[in-house]
């Protein structure tokens, strides 16, 4: 099983959303996606789109205003 | 099937067609199907060189307004609509272009940016898309 690295920091609406759905897509069944931005609203919209994907959340972590998301497909 | 959103892009607006295509690259990404059917000034900016050659729908004082709101988007670096297209198509996003426009405007097929458009229809191409979608804009 794979993990991918989506790195957003500084980006904003939508990129944020929109890069971590490109990479959930081409990622494999039991893949970890792992998501780290600033975007203050894409760190609740990520988990929105998760679940409405049927995905699992692993992990949400910040630190300095960086936060952390980890997705298993 | 997939939920699915239905926006008529109308206006040619620079603004307004960032909120088509945000809408619709949220769509996606939200796991839902996006079909945007551009019309009038909307397929205007499907003509090739043209995307970025919207006014501001309000306070574009010629041109100023526009310069200024788009050097704030450089600032706190907003995507470009490209790459707001681009991603469109990435996710699975439909393009269809009005038929009508096309000979009100004399817009022929090679004059519009083709690799992005799937279908070319009228409106019931748009009803047909609309109906079975729980989300509808007219933007």
């Amino acid at each position: 099983m794979a993990e991918i690295k989506v790195d957003v920091c500084w980006e904003t609406c939508p990129v944020p959303l929109v890069e971590t759905r490109k990479a959930l897509r081409k990622a494999e069944a039991g893949d970890i996606v792992e998501v780290k931005g600033t975007h203050p609203a894409s760190k609740k919209e990520i988990p929105m789109a998760v679940k409405a994907l049927g995905l699992e959340l692993v992990e949400v972590e910040e630190k300095d205003g960086v936060w952390m998301l980890r997705i298993r497909k | 099937m997939n939920e699915k959103a239905t926006i008529v892009v109308h206006s040619g607006d620079m603004d307004k067609l960032y909120s088509a295509l945000i809408i619709a690259n949220g769509a996606l990404s939200m796991g839902m199907e996006a079909s945007l059917y551009f019309t009038f000034w909307g397929l205007e900016r499907l003509v090739k060189g043209k995307l970025e050659k919207g006014a501001l729908s309000a306070m574009n004082m010629l041109g100023l307004g526009k310069w200024m709101v788009k050097r704030r988007m450089k600032a706190t670096n907003v995507a470009s609509l490209e790459k707001l297209l681009m991603d469109l198509k990435e996710l699975g996003g439909k393009i269809i272009a009005c038929e009508m426009t096309m000979e009100i405007m004399g817009i022929k097929r090679e004059d519009l940016r083709e690799d992005l458009i799937d279908e070319y229809g009228a409106v019931g191409a748009y009803i047909q898309e609309a109906k079975g979608s729980s989300i509808t804009l007219f933007i």
